[in-house]
């Protein structure tokens, strides 16, 4: 049960304004160790606003303020002696579509542990970039190639070397935007296999269009509406047994 | 706790609604088949009336096609839609309580079978009486399980499972009335042997609405109150309020 685990991230009364456009009105929810949590709802309800909050992608939107706290292993993120560079190493984030950096493949893994100065010498990166990518199920796939481009890989490849980029940092937790929509059925069962993996080692929170996705990956599902949280419970319970109408309206089809 | 009528309805897909729709009411043509099948075979048994007795024995073909038939149409569901919570359950439900009108069919067919036997002997068996009340009883029961399962009535259906256990009473206080019988007079025995057969398919499909009740309390509200005490049901169902 994740009720017997340590909280990861957590997040109280987090408010988001766009302007004077309130997109996230009050949520609080807890990230568990070691679990994967799943955020959906319709689109606009702004479950991928909040994600983006965990690790202050938001900071660069112009006109953006969160109010509210959200901290990582009990230090507030949004505190000014938070350095948000560190912040988004120890908070990854997988997009929607693969975004590898126009390198080598070695690269796109080496890059981040590079500039974070995790690796003392060239052996030690080999190896972040050897396990980092074993642990995203690439290394046998990529490992006669490291120094093609990591954009000629296929759209699955490439997202779990965007996966092996995030991990190489040893990060926390690791958020995901859509992480599968962009590929196809085959490369999504492989990340989503993938992603079950990591949970033994991350915390993962993972926005998902797909409530089929959400019931498959996840320990936990939290619903959003209209910038609201309105439910988050075990995912068996969230989809046999939905607490709100407004979640079971949403999850079996229906006109909320 | 009672819906409304339409809570399987609304889906944004329509085609949906209709699915669910039709399994729906196909369960509920089967129940009612299932219902009848029950009387005719008490009453061909207790009237001693062959021919009625036959068309039960017949008409449990159709009660077969009708749970292949149904489950058919769940697993497509299934593979397609992806139901979830109230759909899913309502899916799954049908899936389990198919089978047991399925089972309370053949119960109805071991009736009439047995009522053919005894159809051949030249003096009224012993226990007939019996026989039309339980008959009458479990029928009630069936009966009020299917209504429930129409309305979503979650009372109803406890009331259901608690009649069970009047059921296993009266086919307990039956059974000892017969076996004076068979005592008292064991040139008798075969004959009411069959006459106790009749008594235990009665007693069986009164567990099978009961089953169905159980089934409908799932449905309507995800709560598995099998194998649970009746105590302990009225606890958990309280809880939910």
């Amino acid at each position: 049960m994740s009720t017997n685990k340590t909280v990861r991230m957590s997040a109280n009364d987090v408010r988001v304004f766009y302007g004077d456009k309130e997109a996230i009105k009050g949520v609080s929810v807890d990230i568990m160790e070691n679990e994967v949590i799943a955020f959906i709802g319709p689109s606009g309800c702004g479950k991928s606003t909040f994600l983006r909050c965990l690790n202050r992608m938001n900071d660069t939107i112009e006109g953006c303020r969160v109010e509210g706290e959200i901290t990582l292993d009990g230090n507030n993120i949004y505190d000014s002696r938070m350095d948000p560079v560190l912040l988004r190493a120890r908070v990854g984030m997988v997009f929607q579509r693969p975004n590898p950096f126009p390198k080598s493949i070695y690269e796109n893994v080496a890059y981040g542990p590079r500039i974070h100065g995790l690796a003392s010498s060239k052996r030690d990166l080999d190896e972040i970039v050897e396990v980092s990518l074993s642990k995203a199920g690439l290394w046998d796939e990529v490992k006669d190639r490291l120094m093609e481009p990591g954009t000629g890989l296929s759209g699955g490849q490439q997202q779990r070397l965007c996966i092996a980029r995030t991990i190489a940092v040893s990060p926390e937790v690791i958020l995901m935007d859509e992480p599968c929509s962009a590929l196809d059925p085959i490369a999504t069962a492989t990340v989503e296999e993938l992603i079950e993996e990591l949970s033994s080692q991350f915390s993962i929170a993972i926005v998902t269009h797909s409530m089929q996705q959400a019931a498959r990956v996840s320990n936990r599902t939290a619903y959003f509406h209209l910038g609201k949280l309105i439910e988050v419970g075990d995912t068996d319970e969230v989809f046999t047994k939905p607490k709100n109408e407004l979640t079971e309206a949403y999850i079996t089809g229906r006109f909320g | 706790m009672k819906k409304d009528g339409n809570v399987y309805g609304n889906h944004i897909s329509q085609s949906f609604n209709e699915e669910l729709a039709a399994l729906k009411s196909r369960f509920l043509e089967m129940g009612g088949l299932v219902e009848t099948q029950v009387l005719q075979a008490v009453k061909a048994l207790t009237e001693r009336d062959a021919e009625l007795a036959n068309l039960v024995r017949d008409e449990d073909k159709v009660v077969d096609r009708y749970e292949m038939k149904i489950d058919d149409a769940a697993i497509h569901i299934l593979a397609r839609r992806q139901p979830t919570a109230r759909d899913l359950r309502l899916v799954v439900s049908i899936i389990k309580a198919v089978s047991d009108l399925e089972r309370i069919g053949d119960e109805s067919k071991k009736i009439a079978k047995l009522a053919l036997q005894l159809v051949e002997g030249d003096k009224t068996p012993n226990g007939l009486t019996e026989i039309r009340h339980i008959g009458q009883h479990v029928a009630t029961m069936l009966n009020g399980a299917l209504e429930a399962f129409a309305r979503l009535d979650v009372e109803k259906a406890v009331e259901i499972i608690k009649e069970d256990k009047n059921v296993d009473a009266e086919y307990k206080t039956a059974s000892r009335s017969l076996m004076t019988y068979m005592m008292e007079d064991p040139r008798t025995i075969s004959e009411c042997m069959s006459v106790m057969w009749v008594f235990r398919a009665l007693e069986r499909v009164g567990d099978h609405a009961c089953n169905l009740a159980e089934h409908i309390v799932y449905m309507v509200e995800g709560e598995d109150v099998r194998h649970t005490k009746i105590d302990q049901l009225n606890e958990q169902l309280k809880r939910l309020d």
